[in-house]
């Protein structure tokens, strides 16, 4: 807070507020209202007046650099709490004799080979050559539980910063010094690397061209004037000016794109550009992967069919008996089926798990003389010695339908026997239908990618609620399937992780990383989840939809505004020379210095007033563009023709109360 | 006011609203070149052209060439235009013997029937010559609105397109709609006018003795044909200084009618064929209705203004307590309203009434309709494109808040486009209050002012809009044949069509580049009476900030005046 303060004031100077056309046109005016007091001074005229609007106006500058500020302190917090975990390490570099000689951190380049063994800090990005180790990623991802990396495989890459904390490894190094993953974190959020987004852009044209408008609209009034025989104050009409132009989105701008990275950083996601966080907002079709994101990593049992004769307790009983020492989540999802059915799920005194192999692809439990199996269901035929056209019609029936709906059928025998078959599903997460629901209507078309044939993929798509799907795919499918959708002019966005999703990463227009993946994924992408957690895509569409929302919205509000500043200060400079424009007065303010002046406060105070709102942003509720924009037309529109007019009676009845003007 | 008012004025935008729909679907067929049932008349004459002047029709411009092209054309127009204007004494076809025009009348009226404005600052029945009159001006008031339409068109092309690059050929757009819908309208136009009694006739005057005995010279002119093509090309110079107040402009109540309708409907099918073209048709009717509804209103406001009882004539008791003053009287006060409104509202500036004689909120309504920015429904072609632009600003601001960046027709709006539209829409302000901040305190050009006060600023304030907007109407009170006006309102004139069209042209030519996007549920619908609210909101918020100071020292304190001084004198 007391940073924000002190770097409100030095934003101050005029060339870090070019950036910002309508504020800078705010601070020339409040320069010619200082001027203007002091002249008042001089010349002996009551100051008093001059003097608050300069100090509001001053207020107003202050104000909107104190929105960016606070926005940027959240950014500077993380990263000075990033930069206390980065101290300078030996890293241990190889040499060609196989020896290792002690090099500081900042001084490894890409391509370097270093060792790092249990205890020492992983000094730079690299992969790993040659090793498995677990690492302590907590510096990045905030993760206290080691993970294991290995060379090879999806798992290689290995981050500056990050420690190993059993056995060793070789790491080559992939980054440059200043310009590893803790380094661009660290200007990521404290937005030194901030570049206009286009958005951004096309807005900051659109407030520039408005204030030229306005410029001219004022500025020709001391032609005007002059001709009706008003006399006009300069100061007066730069009032006018600066109530009209609009301050307030120019103002929360630069704070709105900020505070969306820091809601990004908050669900630990680390975009490498703004750009990269509006263009999830306009994502119009998401790539899933089918596993993790839309359905449970494992499959669970949904059901068990008893075989002909066979009451269903019986092969119920049978299918958690043979699963009882099954420790695998299938397994352990077998027993809680069994339970949820009324069984007690214990395995009888001096029993033996039969534990599966790869050989008979069998597991199962033997009890004294009796004995349950479970099993592929061909493996568990040739256990009980029959022949595929030997098995019951419901049975082979009952394989049949699990299989095309995307099910596993596994048989179970007992004693011997073959009793029933067991239905292992896919099962889809609760509520991604729903949220899948709610993606339509804001206009996103979702596509799950998994390997799965066909069948399967069919059935799965359609009780998740998916728009589409692309099955057997292999990471060229998925390159090609997202340049398909951006040939039809759709921003596509999607996750991946492994190496062979560096592609599709790079080519899709939100390609999110997971930290756990490899470097070249984290590279490709432009956004990493430090959770890696494929659903957090969801989220990042919205946190952009939000950033978009929130510019649109206050930007609306502070063309509103300006109704009612003008039925406020237009009367007010002319009522003198013209007393029947005193009508236009309908606020009844008390008189002309302290409307104008109420109008000037009322301009300041809103930006403070707002700053909340530009932080958390306007909510976004996936009901619809329709829907969406009436409510925020209503709210920001409507709502910003009117609060000025009360707000700006309530200054006015403020400061005659006080007698300030 | 009463209800037969309301139901005229109602009558009179509907029928103009329900023709404007087939007009829109053949004009969209002349376009995209496609056949029409003209063909065998106008098809031969199309291709001698195309072969006489090296043209391909097919060869597709770029919004450069197509600018380029449409600047060439106006430059060459402007020309040849003052040339005529300057020698017409050494030219055929001037029976009274009229001198060349001064250089300063010479530009300000060459630049005003190039650009589609037709303001007029002689008295035309006593400056022109029949050559002038035919050969200059009313050449130019079919192409000058064939122009407004060409670009009309290349904008609708450039939202059709899909990754596109050109946006049609200027001159072929130019012969097509000169040809196939401006002449043969204007040709049916003229007839009815002629039945109805105007005169067409190469006879320059016929004299005739009054019942008192004066002398008489009676002006005929070929009236009727002057009339349909002022009217249908929103050009708006009459014949006669006072326009169609004046009995062989507008003879009968069918005339007045058929001329309002005229006004208007082109500039309404403009945006019924963009949509047909730009695959819109649903966007298109919105923009249709946020035209008319706007027409409606100021009509409303009006016939209000104008129906109340004057202050000042309550005040002594008058026998009739409502201002007919420069209304037209053969037609009543609704017909002057609607006629006001569809006049201002269309940038045509042919007028009925005076509306320096309105009621100063009735006044000042008609100048607001023309600082809108004449798109309401505008002229023709021009109309249609200023609404897209003003379309593209709200959906610019609007679109943001459904949370995408926004779309129109399938088309990203990004800052290039918005940079654009910005730089169009500046145009208005900045020569309106500027041209008018300037005129106000020089000398120079408040000598040529009638009025003074509230009154005289708003005629200022009028002249200028009229010109920007290339309106061409004229609030009275100003002389404005002396060399500063007529060199400022043509500069103003200038700026309204060409500092304008060349930013739209260049949005154009960067939305022709963007793939054509398919609207999904997430997309801002640019349809429906939510859009079509938001877009007069927007149209009227940003019109009013820019010019409600301006109009608070004109015809805002003027109806307080009126007010305050009656009441003082009770």
């Amino acid at each position: 807070m007391v940073r924000a303060v002190r770097d409100s004031f030095v934003k101050l100077d005029p060339r870090q507020l070019s950036r910002n056309p309508v504020i800078l046109a705010t601070e020339v005016v409040a320069v010619l209202a200082t001027i203007s007091t002091i002249d008042a001074f001089r010349t002996g005229a009551s100051p008093w007046w001059a003097f608050q609007l300069a100090l509001w106006l001053w207020f107003t500058v202050l104000f909107a650099n104190f929105a960016e500020s606070i926005a940027e302190g959240r950014g500077k917090a993380a990263a000075d709490a990033l930069r206390a975990q980065r101290v300078d390490v030996q890293a241990k570099r190889l040499d060609d004799k196989g020896g290792f000689v002690l090099t500081p951190a900042f001084k490894l380049h890409a391509g370097d080979v270093v060792l790092v063994e249990a205890g020492d800090m992983v000094p730079s990005d690299g992969d790993i050559v040659e090793g498995v180790a677990s690492v302590n990623e907590a510096a990045i991802t905030g993760e206290s539980a080691p993970v294991i990396r290995e060379s090879g495989g999806d798992r290689s890459a290995v981050t500056g910063g990050t420690t190993v904390v059993s056995d060793w490894i070789k790491v080559k190094i992939t980054a440059d010094p200043g310009n590893t993953f803790l380094d661009r974190m660290i200007a990521m959020v404290e937005g030194a690397e901030r570049r206009k987004t286009p958005n951004e852009l096309a807005l900051t044209v659109l407030l520039a061209g408005l204030t030229i408008i306005f410029l001219i609209a004022v500025a020709t009034l001391l032609g005007l004037g002059q001709y009706s025989g008003v006399k006009l104050d300069p100061l007066v009409l730069g009032a006018l000016f600066i109530c009209l132009i609009p301050t307030t989105i120019g103002a929360l701008l630069s704070a709105i794109g900020i505070a969306g990275m820091d809601r990004l950083l908050k669900v630990n996601v680390l975009a490498t550009s703004g750009r990269a966080v509006e263009a999830s907002g306009d994502v119009d079709t998401l790539l899933l992967d089918k596993t993790g994101t839309i359905t449970h990593g494992n499959r669970m049992a949904a059901e068990v069919v008893a075989a002909p004769g066979v009451r269903a307790e019986v092969a119920m009983k049978a299918a958690m008996m043979a699963s009882l020492a099954d420790e695998t989540p299938e397994g352990r999802s077998i027993v809680d089926l069994a339970v949820e059915k009324g069984l007690t799920g214990v395995p009888p005194a001096g029993s033996t798990p039969v534990p599966f192999s790869a050989a008979t692809r069998i597991s199962g439990l033997d009890a004294g003389a009796d004995s349950w199996r479970k099993g592929a269901v061909d493996a568990v035929l040739k256990l009980v010695g029959l022949s595929a056209n030997q098995v019951p019609g419901e049975l082979s029936v009952a394989v049949d339908r699990i299989a095309r709906a995307g099910g596993t059928p596994l048989a179970v025998a007992e004693n011997g026997v073959l009793v029933g078959v067991i239905h292992l599903k896919d099962v889809v997460k609760s509520g991604v239908k729903e949220r899948f629901a709610d993606l339509r209507r804001m206009g996103l078309r979702t596509v799950m990618i998994t390997g799965d044939n066909p069948v399967t993929a069919a059935a799965i798509a359609s009780e998740a609620g998916v728009d589409d799907f692309l099955a057997e795919a292999t990471p060229e499918d998925k390159l090609r399937l997202i340049r398909e959708e951006q040939g039809k002019g759709r921003l596509v966005a999607m996750c991946g992780d492994g190496s062979n999703d560096a592609p599709a990463l790079a080519q899709a227009d939100v390609g999110v990383a997971m930290q756990t993946g490899t470097q070249a994924a984290r590279e490709a992408g432009n956004m990493v989840d430090l959770d890696s957690d494929p659903t957090k895509v969801i989220e990042i569409v919205e946190v952009g939809k939000q950033m978009l929302i929130t510019r649109g919205a206050l930007t609306t509000f502070s063309i509103a505004n300006d109704v009612a500043k003008y039925f406020a200060i237009i009367p007010a400079i002319f009522v003198v020379s013209l007393p029947a424009l005193g009508a236009l007065n309908v606020m009844g303010l008390a008189n002309p210095k302290s409307a104008i002046l109420s109008a000037v406060i009322f301009n300041a105070l809103i930006i403070i007033a707002l700053i909340p709102l530009a932080l958390r942003g306007v909510k976004y509720r996936p009901i619809g563009a329709s829907k969406l924009l009436q409510r925020n037309l209503l709210i920001y529109g409507l709502g910003g023709v009117v609060a000025p007019f009360v707000g700006i009676k309530i200054v006015d009845l403020i400061i005659t109360t006080l007698g300030l003007a | 006011m009463n209800a037969s008012g309301w139901a005229e004025i109602l009558f009179t935008i509907g029928v103009t609203v329900a023709l404007a729909f087939p007009l829109g679907i053949y004009m969209a067929r002349v376009w995209q070149g496609e056949s029409t049932w003209l063909d065998p008349v106008f098809r031969p004459v199309e291709r001698g052209l195309y072969w006489t002047f090296g043209i391909d029709p097919n060869k597709s411009q770029n919004w450069f060439g197509y600018t380029a092209s449409m600047l060439a054309f106006s430059a060459a127009s402007f020309v040849v235009l003052y040339l005529i204007l300057r020698f017409q004494d050494l030219l055929p076809f001037n029976p009274q013997g009229f001198k060349g025009a001064s250089p300063d009348l010479a530009f300000n009226t060459a630049v005003s029937f190039i650009t589609n404005t037709n303001w007029q600052s002689y008295v035309p029945e006593a400056t022109l010559s029949a050559f002038s009159q035919m050969a200059g001006l009313t050449s130019h008031n079919f192409l000058s609105a064939a122009a407004g339409i060409a670009i009309a068109a290349a904008v609708a092309r450039a939202f059709a397109a899909n990754r596109g690059e050109g946006l049609g050929n200027f001159w072929a757009d130019l012969t097509r709609i000169s040809l196939y819908i401006l002449l043969p309208l204007a040709v049916v136009v003229a007839l009815f006018f002629v039945a109805q009694g105007e005169p067409q006739t190469l006879t320059g005057h016929v004299d005739a003795v009054g019942i008192e005995g004066g002398k008489q010279t009676i002006i005929l002119y070929p009236t009727a044909s002057q009339e349909a093509i002022k009217q249908l090309g929103t050009n708006g110079g009459g014949i006669f200084n006072a326009n169609s107040a004046h009995p062989y402009e507008n003879p009968t109540a069918w005339t007045n009618l058929l001329e309002i309708i005229a006004m208007n409907v082109l500039g309404y099918a403009c945006a019924i064929a963009f949509g047909i073209v730009a695959l819109a048709r649903k966007e298109a009717r919105a923009l249709v209705a946020v035209m008319a509804l706007f027409v409606l209103g100021a009509s409303a406001v009006i016939y209000w203004t104008e129906t109340q009882a004057p202050p000042a004539m309550l005040a002594v008791h008058a026998a009739t307590a409502v201002n007919m003053e420069g209304k037209e009287v053969r037609f009543g006060a609704p017909s002057t309203a609607v006629w006001a409104a569809a006049t201002t509202g269309a940038s045509d500036g042919g007028v009925n009434g005076m509306h320096d004689s309105f009621m100063p909120l009735g006044g000042g309504m008609a100048m607001f309709m023309i600082q809108l920015g004449e798109m309401l429904p505008g002229g023709v072609g021009s109309g249609l494109y200023g609404m897209v632009v003003m379309a593209l600003i709200a959906v610019f601001v609007a679109g943001l808040m459904v949370g995408r960046t926004p779309e129109y027709l399938g088309k990203k709006i990004e800052a290039r486009e918005v940079k654009l539209a910005m730089l169009a829409v500046l145009i208005l302000p900045l020569s309106i209050l500027g041209f008018a901040a300037l005129a106000a305190v020089l000398p120079v050009a408040l000598k040529a002012l009638e009025n003074s006060g509230p009154h005289g600023l708003s005629e200022i304030l009028y002249a200028y809009s009229s010109a920007t907007g290339n309106n061409g109407s004229a609030f009275a009170g100003l002389s404005a044949n002396v060399p500063y006006w007529n060199a400022t309102l043509g500069i103003a004139m200038l700026l309204g069509r060409f500092a304008y069209v060349v930013p739209v042209l260049a949005m154009a030519g960067a939305i022709v580049a963007k793939p054509k996007l398919a609207p999904t549920a997430g997309t801002l619908p640019t349809h429906g009476p939510l859009f079509i609210s938001l877009l007069m909101g927007v149209i009227l918020i940003m019109g009013g900030l820019q010019f409600f100071p301006a109009q608070a020292l004109g015809p805002i304190v003027e109806h307080f005046q009126v007010l305050q001084t009656v009441a003082a004198q009770h």
